[in-house]
């Protein structure tokens, strides 16, 4: 209770700065809109339905970069970890490639795929894909050697043993690289969709800048941010949840 | 492989006249305490169930000089056995069961099961490790059926058996629950029925029952021996407590410390069941404890750097 008194004075006084700054007029409305002209733009958003229309296609685009990251990711970091030559060689290149933003790779992607849905793909993937290796990596070495020799023991080999004991074994350790490299997609498909001029809320965010309408660019910051949070901080955090509470670990608080 | 089984066949009686606890026939002397141990799948007593022919293992250490482990290991372990293996902490005694089960190789010699080379993990050993390494994220049921599931087993068969593997470990009614949710002694139960599910003949145990408390492990000393007469399963099992060794083994086999040998090995010719306190349990283990002294105190000095020698009481290892 008191962490939501907390949190609703501190929102109320940023709103009340933000409205007393666009109240002063100092910047015309044009360059510094007022809160309840973001809400205007928010509200006109839904009603003609481009935010939502936004919105399905950005989480389309990015559900499926994530998918792919996650799958190449798992074989790419499972490879990594258990390979000393891999390790060596893909690991070392691997770590260092995560400095690169991934927009980096839009003109090349523009060359390959021309301008077409698979270009934003691969730039969300090339976002995420490291991020999930790397945590596939790390958690496959974390994990307790045990479960692999009791699996082998059991009779388990090859994709069976992957797939039943390793993989789950080292679940926990790797969910904190899965939301990593989700956080790390859909930054990038922000800034791909920004780019690439169709559709999604990138697009949107563009829109209002060309329309000179910061209410609308401003209220579609807010819905990325929104979305951004929901999944991270209901699904991944009830996904750590339930993974910490099945596994017997005590949930870190 | 005809000729391994011929000479090992030829060598075996030599080990029998070692131990007379045991007759020729691999039965037990005391007649109606245990059930006689049957010939599985119809294969000659006389051929040993496991036999490891000078066993070595060395390994790299960190400063790169080579270090032995394991040094000729010689052991053969009839079928039906009860073999325990005891020895100060870092003698290899884990390691040796490692080894049988197929999860590491041995530098040098030679591991038989059913006089066949063993070459890799196989479902008819299955070791019982020091941590259990029950699968967290499956419940009891579901990790004493994941051998059947691994093998291909149908649905219906695997439900069938895991119930009944389950009902003999006394777990019915646990068997929707998490493995963290179970107390440390129904954890090792879980274990056990998860190795026997996969219907081994060789069943190793890396000393399963060190972190329990005493009335627990008493308790799964008569469930073990229970299950084991039931069973009829070839058990290897690994402690560095000589009373439970003498309270459950047919025979049991001192390694001395780094590097590992077979240094003598004791017939344990007390009726069954045993208890941990008998008297004889006693008597047997003073003499075995004798022999282990020296080995813990050379351990002692190893890696303490000490030359004093602790008095080491009997039980004090417990």
């Amino acid at each position: 209770m008191k962490r939501a008194a907390r949190l609703l004075v501190f929102y109320a006084g940023l709103l009340g700065v933000w409205t007393l700054l666009a109240e002063l007029k100092i910047w015309p409305p044009y360059l510094f809109p007022t809160p309840w002209g973001v809400g205007e733009a928010l509200y006109a958003g839904f009603q003609d339905h481009s935010f939502l229309i936004a919105i399905a296609v950005s989480m389309r685009r990015v559900l499926i970069g994530y998918a792919i990251s996650v799958v190449l990711g798992m074989f790419l970091g499972l490879g990594v970890a258990s390979s000393k030559f891999l390790e060596e060689t893909m690991g070392g290149l691997l770590v260092s490639l995560q400095s690169l933003p991934s927009i980096c790779w839009w003109p090349l992607a523009l060359l390959w795929f021309g301008l077409s849905q698979n270009t934003i793909l691969f730039v969300v993937v090339m976002g995420s894909l490291l991020s999930v290796t790397l945590a596939m990596e790390d958690g496959r070495k974390q994990m307790p050697k045990i479960y692999g020799m009791a699996g082998r023991n059991l009779g388990a080999s090859g994709f069976q043993l992957f797939w039943h004991v390793l993989l789950p074994a080292s679940l926990p350790f790797i969910v904190s690289g899965l939301k990593q490299g989700w956080a790390f997609a859909w930054r990038s498909l922000i800034t791909a969709e920004m780019l690439y001029l169709s559709l999604g809320l990138g697009q949107v965010l563009m829109m209002g800048r060309d329309l000179n309408d910061m209410s609308a660019v401003i209220a579609v910051m807010i819905l990325i941010i929104a979305i951004g949070y929901v999944v991270d901080g209901v699904v991944f955090k009830s996904m750590e949840r339930h993974l910490q509470n099945k596994w017997g670990l005590t949930p870190s608080t | 492989m005809s000729t391994n089984a011929h000479n090992l066949s030829a060598q075996f009686p030599i080990a029998v006249d070692h131990h007379s606890s045991v007759r020729a026939d691999g039965s037990r002397g005391k007649a109606g305490l245990v059930t006689a141990p049957r010939p599985i799948r119809g294969i000659s007593l006389a051929v040993p169930k496991v036999a490891l022919s000078d066993i070595c293992l060395s390994y790299r250490s960190q400063s790169g000089e080579r270090l032995l482990a394991l040094d000729h290991i010689n052991l053969q372990v009839k079928p039906g056995e009860f073999l325990c293996i005891v020895g100060p902490s870092g003698c290899g005694k884990s390691t040796l069961l490692h080894l049988i089960a197929g999860l590491h190789q041995q530098t040098s010699g030679q591991i038989l099961v059913d006089g066949k080379n063993v070459q890799g993990p196989g479902t008819d050993r299955i070791l019982i490790f020091q941590e259990l390494g029950l699968f967290p994220w499956l419940t009891v049921g579901q990790n004493v059926e994941f051998g059947m599931k691994m093998k291909g087993i149908g649905k219906a068969e695997r439900e069938e058996k895991t119930q009944s593997y389950l009902r003999l470990v006394h777990l019915s009614q646990f068997k929707d629950s998490y493995t963290h949710q179970l107390s440390g002694g129904m954890r090792q139960r879980v274990a056990l029925a998860r190795a026997l599910a996969t219907e081994p003949d060789v069943l190793l145990m890396d000393e399963p029952f060190a972190a329990l408390d005493a009335q627990t492990r008493d308790l799964l000393h008569d469930e073990l021996e229970r299950i084991w007469s039931e069973t009829g399963r070839t058990i290897i099992f690994v402690t560095h407590n000589v009373r439970e060794a003498i309270r459950l083994g047919d025979r049991v086999a001192l390694l001395t410390f780094r590097p590992g040998r077979v240094k003598r090995e004791f017939p344990v010719n007390l009726p069954r069941p045993r208890a941990l306190e008998d008297v004889h349990v006693a008597h047997a283990a003073r003499e075995i404890l004798d022999e282990l002294r020296e080995e813990i105190n050379r351990s002692l000095e190893v890696e303490f750097n000490v030359g004093v020698k602790p008095h080491v009481e009997i039980g004090a290892e417990q």
